[in-house]
């Protein structure tokens, strides 16, 4: 956006000469990245839903089976399943991420000494894969050659091995583990930014009115950062909800088959059992569900109230 | 009376001081400790690879066999880094190219349906590229791209453009008026205007895009498992499968904890240099 005052020191004759060439010149400059979103975006989304109504299978004729694919996945136990899972994941992902990051980024809010080398340390994880990551402490979590196990157990506390990758509950928790490392570092960052949003002087005052830390924290950090934690939280269970990489690597889908996350799921009717239009179908429903649970987030933390 | 309250309030500060750098410290070596453990366990010979990491130093001698086993996987690791390094400076190039275009039409130009092309680029991040991923496959197939480096990083682009264009678009944004018009009396028409007046200015902005574009293309790996299916083709991330699956049964960790080294340094490096973009990129999308 450009100030009014900018544009009127424009001449006019020129303004309006550029306008009548800018239509297409304009068009010419959007056009690459026009050309990239339609090919390999616009078109595949509609795509799949014209998959979705078809029998389509890897080789041979995909065939129209109208709903099928629907019907199909209202009665696909292995569906729910994995819907089930991937919904217990993200609600503990999320209170585990918010839990760490929160902390840290009250931590790193100060201008104190070593403040800039506290944030780096903490965002480093961040920009590794998560496929890296989840390659990491796979090898950390390993029974005989990882770090974890073996060190529980030079400790003395068990003289069993210990596997932490053969038992539901605590792949589950290695796997928390994990993400908490890999992204607490981001959402401590994205907090930050709304802690520093918000005024000095209102604290000061808050505190000269008597306010304690907690009443502070609870009746005036908290909402004035709405719009943050809303991102915040959005951001971490839009990531939780496609997980993937994490069980793909780590646990194989593992133990018993407990840890099918959607995406895998999908991933496995897709691309190894090749039900291209169940797989489109299945695609479908996450859009859904994703778009319902970011409109509902932005309902419960009223985002927009105060703009 | 004067001089013992001085010497409480040091005290406190001392003792504040000392509780804010033992909590520090002690996360920060939770979020690097990993890294090092991992970096000086790839350095154990051999044999001792397979041995949990306690002490994660080498005993013996320092030695790069993990990396020479690593090698032995896939087509050989450098044929590996040679693909992912290719697709995540084409992904970058080609990101920023086509960002700075778009940046420059969108902040500069008025023409027919402009807000809904934008809104449009936009978009995409609403829907998560994972929900696409089928079609996507089939798209690619017919278009001769499947199995291919130059498909993958065509979809990499496309999903660096809603961040990209947005940042591309705002850096114009911030470039006064004035400039251009005195360049162009001066007789900078275009491109030529665009790269060789604009372009210096709107630097930071280049910077975060290719950043981003870098560590999201180094990184990616759903895509690439499910696009790339020939051996010889693999970026580092789907070679690691197969290093992560073992052969006969039994996994080679000294191979795993050498292939997440070479997959994280580059990562490392080029944050820890341009972090300053990094984080202007990152803080731009929040307060967006």
């Amino acid at each position: 956006m450009t100030s009014p005052a900018l544009t009127l020191a424009v001449p006019a004759r020129s303004r309006r000469r550029r306008a009548r060439m800018g239509q297409w010149q304009g068009l010419l400059y959007i056009a690459p990245a026009m050309a990239l979103v339609i090919v390999f975006f616009v078109v595949p989304v509609l795509f799949t839903f014209w998959m979705s109504f078809h029998d389509w299978p890897l080789l041979g004729q995909p065939e129209w089976i109208g709903l099928g694919n629907y019907v199909r996945l209202l009665t696909d136990n292995r569906f729910f399943t994995a819907l089930k899972f991937t919904a217990y994941y993200t609600v503990i992902t999320t209170i585990a991420i918010f839990v760490v990051a929160f902390p840290l980024a009250i931590f790193v809010e100060k201008q104190r000494r070593g403040v800039g080398f506290y944030r780096t340390v903490f965002f480093m994880p961040v920009v590794v894969g998560l496929a890296t990551a989840s390659l990491l402490w796979v090898w950390l979590a390993n029974v005989d050659s990882g770090l974890i196990g073996p060190a529980i157990r030079m400790m003395g506390v068990t003289g069993k091995k210990v596997n932490l990758l053969a038992t539901f509950d605590s792949a589950f928790w290695t796997i928390i583990v994990m993400v908490v490392w890999k992204v607490a570092g981001f959402t401590m960052i994205i907090l930050l930014t709304g802690l520093q949003s918000i005024p000095v002087e209102l604290n000061e005052a808050a505190r000269i009115d008597g306010a304690g830390r907690w009443q502070r924290f609870r009746h005036l950090t908290l909402p004035l950062m709405r719009r943050t934690i809303a991102l915040a939280l959005i951001l971490s269970v839009t990531g939780s909800v496609l997980a993937f990489d994490q069980f793909y690597i780590m646990t194989s889908g593992g133990p018993q088959n407990r840890m099918i996350s959607v995406v895998y799921y999908i991933f496995n009717q897709s691309f190894v059992s090749f039900h291209l239009g169940y797989g489109s179908a299945l695609s479908i429903a996450l859009l859904a569900i994703l778009i319902a649970l970011s409109v509902v987030q932005l309902r419960l933390l009223r985002v927009g109230d105060d703009k | 009376m004067s001089a013992t309250a001085k010497q409480a309030r040091q005290r406190r500060k001392f003792w504040g001081g000392f509780g804010y750098h033992a909590f520090g410290i002690g996360a920060a070596l939770f979020f690097f400790a990993p890294f090092a453990w991992t970096g000086l366990a790839s350095l154990r010979t051999g044999s001792e690879a397979q041995q949990p990491p306690l002490p994660p130093w080498p005993t013996n001698s320092i030695s790069f066999d993990t990396y020479a086993v690593l090698d032995t996987f896939g087509a050989g690791v450098w044929q590996h880094i040679f693909n992912s390094t290719i697709v995540a400076l084409a992904t970058v190039v080609l990101t920023v190219i086509v960002s700075l275009l778009a940046g420059y039409g969108f902040s500069r130009y008025r023409f027919p349906l402009k807000n809904v092309f934008f809104v449009l680029i936009i978009a995409t991040l609403m829907i998560p590229f994972q929900s696409i991923l089928t079609p996507l496959f089939i798209i690619l197939a017919k278009l001769g791209l499947n199995n291919s480096l130059v498909g993958l990083v065509l979809v990499y682009v496309t999903l660096q453009l809603p961040f990209s264009v947005f940042m591309m678009r705002n850096a114009f944004d911030a470039v006064p008026r004035e400039i251009e018009e005195a360049a162009r009396i001066d007789g900078a028409r275009d491109l030529k205007l665009l790269i060789k007046v604009l372009l210096p200015l709107v630097m930071p902005g280049v910077a975060t895009v290719a950043i981003f574009a870098f560590l999201n293309s180094w990184n990616e790996f759903l895509a690439a498992l499910i696009l790339l299916s020939d051996n010889q083709k693999y970026t580092l991330p789907v070679l690691m499968t197969a290093v992560r699956a073992g052969r006969l049964g039994a996994i080679n960790w000294g191979a795993v904890q050498a292939g997440v080294m070479v997959m994280t340094i580059p990562c490392l490096v080029v944050f820890l240099i341009l972090q300053r973009y990094y984080m202007r990129g990152l803080m731009a999308g929040a307060v967006k």
